[in-house]
């Protein structure tokens, strides 16, 4: 891969390029799921592989293509990743990923995609990240849960949680983005705001963003 | 007392002929195998009790036995690193749960003075302990690696969360660990009642008092289901070991790191 390009610190920063062009490689890099053989990932100005990695996960919270829900309750997956949360702390997250407080007692297995994906997004917000991850989140959902958590994660934005989301869909980039990076073929092949990206991308990316290479 | 001699052995042959002649019959197309497994069974007890009866002889030093524990060691962890290959390293991983099992066991028993320390207890009660394992120590190592391949979304979820690694796989090491040991509870549950244990079944044929031949079968159950807990336990926590790196991510089971293969180029990436 050559990737090289900044993730600004605010807004909502997609990832965009098509499947198998290491978006998600790149993603988990920056959560320390993956290693790269040479380059940095930095965070805030750190290298990442010097700071302490489960440190670094809470600061950097991901949530993955396939909702991941764990086995038990919804309150048993909250209290996985902190487990000193309080039910009222608890019902706040759920809230703040629009999910009503009768929730915390369901099945986490038995929930729709959507909803799981919701939990999955709720479960990482209560580690407080200092950004927010967001793998192809929408990919397994009806159209209906993918608007919300296009909506969750601008919402997100709004409030100082920067998001990084991955997607190979051009009408959802076109939708969430305050900025984007696309990658193509494991390099970064052009940065900038969603609006400028017609006029001067390079011609690999034009031809993606045009449909062409998609 | 059953001293049966090579007639009796002999004779005792007309069974495997029963088996042999059924599989004609209903054309299983088994009966090499009857044969082979039949013939092998007695060269391979011949050659144990030739052994044994030179090791019993008066005189012969307790190391020998003690030998023969190690050879049975490195056999049984070859056999679990055939049957359960995906993880690296896996059979220095099961001499060590072997090793550690024996030391555990083995010293209760004798150490406590259950039995008398000579040759002619260490090797059996030796051989029943790794004999037992050894079924369980396959399938906890096999267990371990399909659900932490199977689950690798959920390990990952929990390690995204912060987890350490020994948290994240904690849930699957449960699960791999009751699955070995289950079987071998409901083994000791059962005794006595469904079947009765070979041990004691040996000493009653042999004319031994059949309290007597109780007692020495409950006790080796007890060794069974120690040895069972301490090989497995090992084994899981080993595997987990090895199937994390040091900065907690999961390793690609059954080849190198996803890390490593990565292979960014001189690029940068800031959050």
């Amino acid at each position: 891969m050559d990737a090289t390009g900044d993730v600004p610190e605010g807004g909502v920063t997609v990832i965009v390029g098509p499947s198998g062009s290491g978006k998600s490689t790149l993603l988990r890099c920056c959560n320390r799921l993956e290693v790269p053989d040479r380059g940095t990932v930095r965070f805030r100005g750190s290298d990442v592989t010097t700071l302490d990695p489960l440190t670094l996960r809470r600061r950097v919270g991901m949530v993955f293509q396939r909702p991941t829900p764990f086995a038990g309750t919804v309150r048993d997956n909250l209290q996985i990743a902190e487990p000193a949360l309080t039910d009222h702390a608890a019902v706040l997250a759920l809230e703040r990923v629009g999910l009503a407080p009768p929730f915390l007692d369901r099945d986490a297995r038995e929930l729709s995609g959507g909803e799981a994906q919701r939990i999955c997004l709720a479960r990482t917000l209560v580690t407080r990240p200092e950004v927010v991850l967001m793998d192809e989140v929408t990919s397994s959902v009806d159209p209906a849960a993918r608007l919300a958590l296009e909506g969750l994660a601008s919402g997100l934005a709004a409030v100082d949680v920067p998001v990084v989301w991955v997607t190979h869909d051009l009408d959802q980039m076109r939708r969430v983005a305050d900025h984007v990076l696309v990658v193509i073929g494991g390099r970064v092949v052009h940065a900038g705001p969603p609006g400028r990206l017609g006029s001067d991308a390079p011609d690999e990316a034009q031809q993606f963003l045009t449909g062409e290479a998609a | 007392m059953s001293d049966i001699g090579w007639a009796g052995l002999g004779l005792s042959l007309v069974l495997v002929v029963v088996a042999v002649l059924l599989s004609l019959w209903r054309h299983l197309g088994l009966e090499r195998g009857i044969v082979w497994a039949s013939t092998r069974a007695l060269a391979q007890l011949l050659a144990v009790g030739l052994l044994l009866q030179v090791l019993l002889e008066p005189g012969v030093s307790i190391w020998w036995g003690w030998l023969w524990v190690a050879v049975m060691v490195v056999v049984a962890s070859i056999t679990v690193s055939r049957r359960a290959p995906a993880v690296p390293g896996i059979v220095w991983l099961a001499g060590l749960a072997f090793t550690g099992s024996a030391v555990l066991t083995l010293g209760v028993l004798f150490g406590l003075g259950v039995f008398d320390l000579d040759i002619r207890t260490l090797i059996p009660l030796a051989g029943l302990m790794i004999g037992n394992s050894l079924a369980a120590t396959v399938l906890v190592s096999r267990r371990l690696v399909t659900e932490l391949d199977d689950k690798r979304d959920e390990v990952e979820a929990r390690l995204a969360l912060g987890q350490p690694a020994a948290a994240a796989a904690q849930p699957y090491l449960v699960e791999g660990l009751r699955t070995a040991l289950t079987p071998q509870i409901e083994t000791t549950k059962a005794v006595g009642l469904i079947a009765l244990p070979g041990a004691m079944t040996g000493l009653i044929l042999a004319g031994v008092d059949p309290i007597d031949a109780v007692q020495v079968q409950a006790a080796v159950m007890f060794l069974v289901l120690g040895s069972v807990a301490t090989t497995t336990t090992v084994m899981a926590l080993g595997i987990r070991r090895r199937l994390f790196t040091v900065d907690h991510r999961l390793l690609q089971i059954g080849g190198p790191a996803r890390g490593q293969q990565v292979g960014e180029k001189d690029g940068e990436k800031r959050v």
